[in-house]
C-alpha cells in the first residue's frame, strides 16, 4: 500500500495518495474538471496539467467553481 | 426588437437585460426567472467549490453555458490582488475572456474602489481579459476605463442591493453622451421603471439581480423587467417629447362652434 500524504484542499487539512495527481484528487472528490479552477499554492492550473501535477505534503490546493451572484 | 443588437468585445446580444443569479429560493427558481427575463448575458460569481457535501447540485446544471454567456464577477473583492486572482481564476473555470470587475471600497456601501478598479482594469485588458468594470457614475472614470481597453462601462443607479433606483440621471446622461461605448447601468434598480429610465436615458443594458430575486414573485417581476427595458428602449429611439411647462391642446381648436 502506498504512502499517504497530508494537504490543504479548500482550506481543509485531507489525506491523499503519495503519488497522486491533482487530477486524482478531483476524481476522489468527484468533481467534474469542466468549469473548475485550480490553484495550487497560488498558481492557477491548466486543465491540461491536472493529470500531470503530483501533491507534495503540506500543498494548498483550492478548487473554485460558479454559484450564484450578482455584484 | 430586431435589429437592435448589442455588441460588446465581439459577443452580440439580443437582450438588453442582463441578470444576476444570487439570492434566489433555489436553481429551479433562478432557471424560471433567468427564462421570464429573457436576458443572454447571466452573472455568476466564483466560490470553493463545496468538497463534504458533493450532493449539492452545480448552477451551471441549470443555467446552461451553451444557451446563456456566463459573466463571472469579482464580487467580494475590496483590493486589486484579489480582483485579479478571482478574474483568473474565473477564466480558468470559464468558457470565455469576459470578467465583470468590481473591486469594492467599503462594506457598508459596497462602492467601487475607482482607483484599484482602473489599475485592476489596466492589468486584465493587458491579459487579453474582455473587461466590463462595475463603477461609480462618475463620467471622468467611464472615460478613462474606455481608455484602458474596456469595451463597455458599467456605472451604478445607486448601491447593490439597495433599490434605491437611479439616483444621478445627470451624471449617467453625461457618461451616455462622453463615452463612446455601451453604458451598461449596473446596481441599483428596485423596480421596472427604474430599469425603464434607465434605458430612456440612453443606456445600452441594465444589469440587475437583487430587484428580480428579492421580489415577492421572482419570476414575475423578471418578466417585467424585461419589458420595462423593451419599452424603455422603444422610447428612447422613438425620441420623446421635449418637457414643456404650459399645456398644448392635442384636439383642434379649429371646427370648433
Amino acid at each position: 500500500m502506498l504512502d499517504r500524504i497530508d494537504i490543504q484542499v479548500n482550506g481543509e487539512e485531507r489525506g491523499c495518495r503519495a503519488d497522486a495527481t491533482v487530477g486524482d484528487l478531483l476524481r476522489e472528490l468527484a468533481i467534474k474538471t469542466e468549469r473548475v479552477a485550480v490553484e495550487l499554492n497560488l498558481e492557477i492550473l491548466d486543465r491540461k496539467e491536472f493529470d500531470q501535477r503530483i501533491l507534495k505534503p503540506g500543498d494548498r490546493v483550492e478548487i473554485l467553481s460558479f454559484i450564484g451572484g450578482g455584484s | 426588437m430586431a435589429g437592435d443588437q448589442l455588441t460588446i468585445g465581439g459577443f452580440e446580444f439580443k437582450s438588453r437585460l442582463f441578470v444576476g443569479t444570487g439570492k434566489y429560493k433555489d436553481f429551479e427558481e433562478t432557471k424560471k426567472a433567468i427564462e421570464a427575463s429573457g436576458a443572454d448575458v447571466v452573472t455568476v460569481a466564483v466560490r470553493r467549490v463545496n468538497i463534504t457535501d458533493r450532493s449539492k447540485e452545480n448552477l451551471l446544471d441549470y443555467i446552461d453555458p451553451k444557451k446563456y454567456t456566463i459573466l463571472p464577477n469579482t464580487a467580494g473583492c475590496y483590493n486589486v490582488e484579489d480582483a485579479l486572482r478571482y478574474a483568473r481564476l474565473a477564466r480558468a473555470a470559464g468558457v470565455s475572456d469576459l470578467i465583470k470587475l468590481e473591486v469594492l471600497g467599503d462594506e457598508r456601501t459596497l462602492f467601487p474602489d475607482t482607483v484599484g478598479l482602473l489599475e485592476a482594469a489596466k492589468i486584465l485588458v493587458k491579459e487579453g481579459f474582455i473587461v466590463l468594470p462595475y463603477t461609480n457614475d462618475d463620467p471622468i472614470v467611464a472615460q478613462k476605463l474606455v481608455d484602458i481597453g474596456c469595451p463597455c462601462v458599467m456605472p451604478l443607479a445607486a448601491p447593490i442591493g439597495s433599490g434605491l433606483g437611479i439616483r444621478n440621471p445627470y451624471n449617467l446622461k453625461i457618461i451616455m453622451e462622453m463615452v463612446k461605448v455601451p453604458i451598461i447601468v449596473d446596481a441599483g434598480v428596485g423596480t421596472a421603471s427604474d430599469a425603464a429610465l434607465a434605458m430612456e436615458l440612453g443606456a445600452d443594458a441594465v444589469l440587475m439581480n437583487t430587484a428580480i430575486a428579492g421580489a415577492k414573485d421572482p419570476i414575475a417581476m423578471a418578466e417585467a423587467m424585461k419589458y420595462a427595458v423593451l419599452a424603455g428602449r422603444l422610447a428612447y429611439k422613438a425620441g420623446r417629447i421635449p418637457r414643456k411647462l404650459y399645456a398644448t391642446a392635442s384636439s383642434p381648436i379649429e371646427g370648433m362652434l
